[in-house]
């Protein structure tokens, strides 16, 4: 997957602009910046949930697994039925190895509303591999899990790598993912201006 | 497909109130109209056919704001919009839900409710039939507004004001169908027209419900 | 020189403040001379007495009521076709008129049924077929109120307008099929035999083209308006960034 001179917009103001990157198979790539730098917009944008306000994406689109701060996880199904359903969604059939590798074996019939909340995250993030999907895309993925937890984040994670997909994820923290490339994206952060729609409004 | 239809009846299903409440209200508003305008039998079987409608009506308009609210605030609409599936498609499962949960019990329910107003013997039929066609017009007129108004704080009160005039040629079809049916009249004409309406909702809707879910995901 | 160039909003400001002037003079100067006109030198009905003047209001406002909304299907439909800021702001810009005119019509409409049809109120299949294009018009305004984004709130609306105006077609004819109602027939039609008598049909016209007129000024001049609140908006936001 690559970009290239990729603006994205908020309400029709960009605020990250000249981004150019290429992920490609078998490699991570972190990305960097303060609190509203842009990070969730860039990520939505390469996920397809809002349109590039310049600039191209490629290789994205029908490749890419999304995940956000808030999982798309229903409290009143099981953890099984709810990886099931989104199995069935991207057209998967196998969660077991999702089950594994995200240490939820023994929960495999809670409703996922009395899971704890790094367990809920540890579903919501093994959504990510009933997708079949090479590319995941990950804002913020180890928000409320523990060091434990962490580490077997990273572990799916390298594994996704190893079987040829790859990862763009936005965090604070350190992963430990030695293979992951770096990209502080605060020099891409776009110059004060007006959107284009009001533009033509002064 | 088909699993968003399954996972949706679950949670209907285990939500509790998903089948009863629009049930309960519906039952509640038969239930009020002779207290409001008297027990008389004959002013009872005259109006029934269409107070039968319109309890359906404000039945499926309470439940339409939750037709896309949880999915809004779990997070589930964004990832199903990256998912495989059109949105035409996912807008159309939702109606179906939507009126498996609420506008089939309706549908169902009504022949009983007529007991209470004394609809004519003639009616039932036709009181059943003309709810069973109109109600998942309903259901898909009511997803529209539901997806125009997704993420707003007020989006109830704001949901009832653009819905209820869509409603109007649905439910006058409807109505005429069960109240000509009640009185033995020749039911062709409405009943056509209801037809029309349904399905012409139910081909052309959802390419807008899917085109207003698209910019409120934006 | 193509059309398009009035959706420059500046350009837009431009024209209208040349034309502003001149279009409510005229507006002013029709409404005057077909209200007077119509109101003191027409002969009463022999059948409908003195109350049939009210047509001088009744017919145009109910015409401007239709016609509004059908402008905004139009500038809907622009907007979502091309895009042009100008479309949708006169689009909502015309909603509060066209409400306001739809009232007119149902006001008036009501002060004559009342000695006409001995009731202020009837489910005329017109009649309804104006509340509820004023239940549209309602939901239109509340839906354009609602949505902080200005963008998505034009995409909605228009996309609201479009389907509204589906429905708003299907509601008239499900309307006259419900009820055949009381109303006289069309005042105006080609066909001159149905038409009322010259004597009142001159003084209506000049009615017409001052509401006409009317609807235009105050469209312009509200559209000017939402493009300043909007500039307005713009700069407040430019200031804030640097």
């Amino acid at each position: 997957m690559s970009v290239r001179d990729l603006a994205v917009a908020r309400g029709g103001v960009p605020v990250l602009e000249g981004l150019s990157f290429t992920l490609a198979a078998g490699r991570a790539l972190v990305l960097r910046g303060p609190n509203g730098s842009g990070k969730t917009t860039l990520l939505r944008t390469i996920a397809g949930l809002q349109p590039a306000f310049e600039g191209e994406i490629e290789g994205a689109g029908e490749r890419i697994a999304y995940a956000a701060h808030s999982d798309g996880l229903k409290s009143m199904l099981s953890v099984t039925e709810n990886l099931r359903f989104w199995a069935q969604v991207f057209a998967q059939s196998d969660i077991e190895p999702a089950l594994d590798g995200f240490d939820l074996r023994g929960l495999e019939d809670r409703m996922a509303g009395t899971l704890s909340a790094g367990q809920k995250r540890r579903l919501g993030l093994a959504r990510l591999m009933v997708t079949g999907r090479p590319v995941w895309v990950l804002d913020e993925p180890t928000v409320s899990l523990d060091k434990a937890s962490v580490a077997r984040f990273a572990e799916a994670v390298r594994g996704h790598l190893a079987g040829g997909g790859s990862a763009l994820l936005a965090t604070h923290i350190d992963l430990g993912l030695d293979e992951a490339e770096v990209l502080d994206v605060t020099p891409f952060k776009a110059a004060p201006r007006v959107s284009a729609l009001d533009e033509a409004f002064l | 497909m088909i699993a968003l239809l399954v996972r949706d009846l679950r949670l209907a299903v285990r939500a509790g109130g998903g089948f009863g409440l629009g049930l309960a209200f519906f039952l509640i508003v038969t239930v009020l109209i002779p207290f409001g305008v008297g027990p008389e039998t004959g002013l009872l079987s005259r109006i029934a056919p269409g107070v039968l409608w319109i309890g359906a009506l404000l039945a499926c308009l309470l439940s339409l704001d939750r037709i896309f609210a949880l999915d809004w605030e779990d997070g589930s609409l964004d990832l199903l919009a990256t998912a495989p599936l059109p949105m035409e498609g996912i807008v159309t499962i939702k109606a179906l839900a939507h009126w498996i949960t609420t506008g089939l019990p309706l549908v169902l329910a009504a022949p009983a409710l007529g007991v209470l107003l004394s609809l004519p013997p003639s009616g039932y039929l036709w009181v059943l039939v003309s709810l069973a066609l109109g109600t998942p017009a309903l259901s898909v007129i009511g997803t529209f507004g539901a997806a125009l108004t997704v993420g707003l704080k007020r989006g109830g009160l704001l949901l009832s004001i653009l819905v209820l005039p869509l409603y109007v040629p649905t439910l006058i079809f409807g109505a005429e169908v069960a109240r000509r049916g009640a009185e033995g009249l020749a039911v062709q004409t409405p009943l056509l027209m209801l037809a029309g309406i349904s399905f012409g909702t139910l081909a052309l809707l959802p390419f807008a419900s899917a085109a207003v879910l698209r910019i409120n995901l934006r | 020189m193509s059309i398009w160039e009035y959706a420059n909003p500046v350009k837009f400001i431009r024209t209208t403040d040349r034309l502003l002037p001149g279009v409510s003079m005229a507006a002013v100067l029709c409404l005057v001379t077909g209200l007077v006109w119509g109101y003191f030198f027409t002969p009463d009905d022999y059948r409908q007495g003195a109350t049939v003047k009210i047509i001088y209001l009744h017919v145009p406002a109910a015409l401007m009521a239709i016609n509004a909304w059908i402008m905004m299907l139009v500038t809907s439909l622009i907007w979502i076709i091309r895009r042009h800021h100008v479309s949708a702001l006169a689009a909502r810009a015309a909603a509060p008129v066209g409400a306001t005119f739809t009232v007119i019509a149902l006001a008036t409409g009501a002060l004559w049924g009342q000695p006409m049809w001995g009731t202020w109120w009837a489910w005329d299949p017109r009649l309804t077929s104006f509340l509820i294009l004023f239940l549209f018009y309602l939901g239109y305004m509340a839906l354009w109120s609602a949505i902080e984004n200005d963008d998505t709130a034009a995409d909605l609306t228009s996309i609201l307008c479009l389907v509204g105006s589906v429905f708003a077609l299907l509601s008239r004819y499900a309307v006259l099929f419900w009820n055949q109602g009381l109303h006289q027939g069309a005042s105006l039609s080609m066909d001159k035999e149905e038409n009322v008598a010259d004597v009142f049909w001159y003084p209506l016209l000049v009615c017409i083209a001052g509401f006409v007129l009317l609807f235009v000024a105050l469209v312009f001049l509200r559209t000017q308006t939402e493009i300043r609140a909007r500039r307005s908006r713009a700069l407040l936001a430019r200031e804030g960034r640097t």
